[in-house]
């Protein structure tokens, strides 16, 4: 170990030598390499961490740019972990960097996570925080929650030395459209920073074995009091192990009647034969950085006033989506991901009858060749 | 008795934090009742399922009963990053 690299760190009282020999075995796994996982990657890397893994499946867009200041303009396009990654190993070239470019999901989630000591939650969406939450608990591992709420943030450690958990916070998933996302409130660029940053710390406690750890407390730091509050919670008794991984649990509820998921591929297929639809229903600065040709956008945040506006009126689903939309066998959904389409999708079916409406699994993102 | 709200709650109620005349009656006495009465009162809070409540910064179960003297926080789940 390059002891000069790590001389302040290694002379702080209470870290020493042992602290940084600590960091030097520990592995580390980063799930999301946007908001959240830039600085803490960037600190856990500089700090001397022996192993970092990077997954996500997201490329660098321009909307991400504010909030994610190692990227460039240079990036767009390009998958977020490569360019994390090369900036990495420039800046600390004996750490491992392991790269995955995809997202973390039911079945591949066990396999991923067991080869790291500690999981760092960087993700945009609670799904995935659900399913960390329930995978941490059956391989026994540590993990680290991150979470912004316009200008406030959470952070806590969980599972940490049988400490409790995500869900003895908050036992159930809420549904679909409870809880709005980033790309719907909007975020100051350096809100994540300072959650992410905190993320960091708490890896560093936790790894090296200091005390203090975020465990079994929950952080709310809000942005515009500059204020911090702890919240004491406890291991629910009741909160049992999970036997396994069910990818169904991780899909939000919604009960959806006649609302159908297809993949990309199918969409296209059907395309090809059949009069259909798109609707894009991610907001306009999302849709206008990249966008399916045929797709028609309704933003989300304006369909429930949109429908309720019809309701009053009786208009016909061709004049709020256009005349295409008059001849289509089905109409189909589609976001960034998947939840905003799956509750456009469900809403529209219980305005529409008549109207047959599938949403995109996976969304925009499971377009491999973009149209940018 | 002061309610403070956080993430979602904040926005649908609109206020940073509550003050509810705790002497009235028909005040809430326990997690359980300050749900049910903020759910009267903001109706769109009913459509959050999993809603944590602390109570002088210790997370609280329905049960637990509040008093005037107690400040309690509102803290639903978070989901950007």
């Amino acid at each position: 170990m390059n002891t000069e690299r790590y001389d302040r760190q290694i002379k702080l009282k209470g870290f020493g030598p042992h602290g940084q020999e600590f960091l030097a075995q520990s592995r580390v796994l980063l799930v999301g390499a946007g908001g959240l996982g830039v600085p803490a990657a960037l600190y856990l890397n500089a700090m001397g961490v022996g192993r970092l893994g990077l997954i996500d499946g997201d490329q660098v867009e321009l909307s991400n740019l504010h909030r994610q200041p190692i990227y460039t303009e240079a990036d767009l396009g390009k998958l977020k972990v490569d360019c994390l990654s090369r900036f990495l190993k420039q800046q600390n070239p004996k750490s491992s960097i392991t790269v995955l470019d995809t997202f973390l999901h039911a079945r591949n989630a066990l396999e991923i996570l067991a080869s790291y000591d500690l999981i760092i939650d960087a993700t945009d969406n609670l799904e995935t925080r659900y399913l960390l939450d329930d995978a941490c608990l059956m391989l026994d591992k540590p993990w680290i929650y991150g979470a912004l709420h316009g200008f406030e943030g959470q952070v806590s450690v969980f599972n940490y030395q049988g400490g409790p958990t995500y869900r003895c916070l908050f036992p159930k998933m809420p549904e679909q459209g409870e809880i709005p996302d980033c790309n719907t409130l909007g975020t100051l660029g350096i809100l994540p920073a300072i959650i992410g940053s905190f993320q960091a710390l708490e890896a560093v406690k936790v790894l090296c074995d200091l005390e203090g750890v975020l465990s079994g407390k929950l952080m709310i730091f809000e942005g515009l009091e500059q204020q911090s509050r702890t919240i004491a919670f406890k291991r629910n008794p009741n909160r049992a192990i999970p036997k396994e991984i069910v990818a169904e649990n991780y899909n939000a509820n919604l009960c959806d009647s006649g609302s159908e998921a297809v993949s990309y591929e199918s969409y296209l297929r059907e395309r090809n034969s059949n009069q259909t639809a798109l609707i894009d229903v991610r907001e306009i600065s999302e849709f206008e950085n990249g966008s399916l040709p045929e797709a028609r956008i309704v933003p989300l945040s304006n369909l429930k006033g949109t429908l309720d506006q019809h309701n009053s009126d009786g208009k016909a689903v061709q004049e709020l989506f256009g005349k295409d939309t008059s001849r289509a066998t089905r109409i189909f959904l589609i976001c960034k991901s998947g939840p905003r389409s799956r509750v456009a999708c469900s809403l529209l079916s219980q305005y529409f009858p008549e109207y047959e409406f599938a949403w995109i699994e996976g969304g925009m993102r499971s377009i491999k060749t973009t149209s940018r | 008795m002061k309610v403070l709200l956080f993430g979602v709650t904040r926005d649908i109620v609109g206020l940073a934090a509550l003050e509810l005349e705790s002497s009235a009656s028909n005040a809430p006495g326990t997690v359980g009742e300050l749900k049910g009465y903020l759910k009267r009162e903001f109706p769109d809070l009913k459509g959050l399922s999993s809603l944590a409540i602390a109570v002088n910064q210790h997370y609280a179960e329905d049960a637990i009963t509040i008093g005037p003297e107690d400040e309690i926080a509102v803290i639903p789940p978070v989901s950007g990053g």
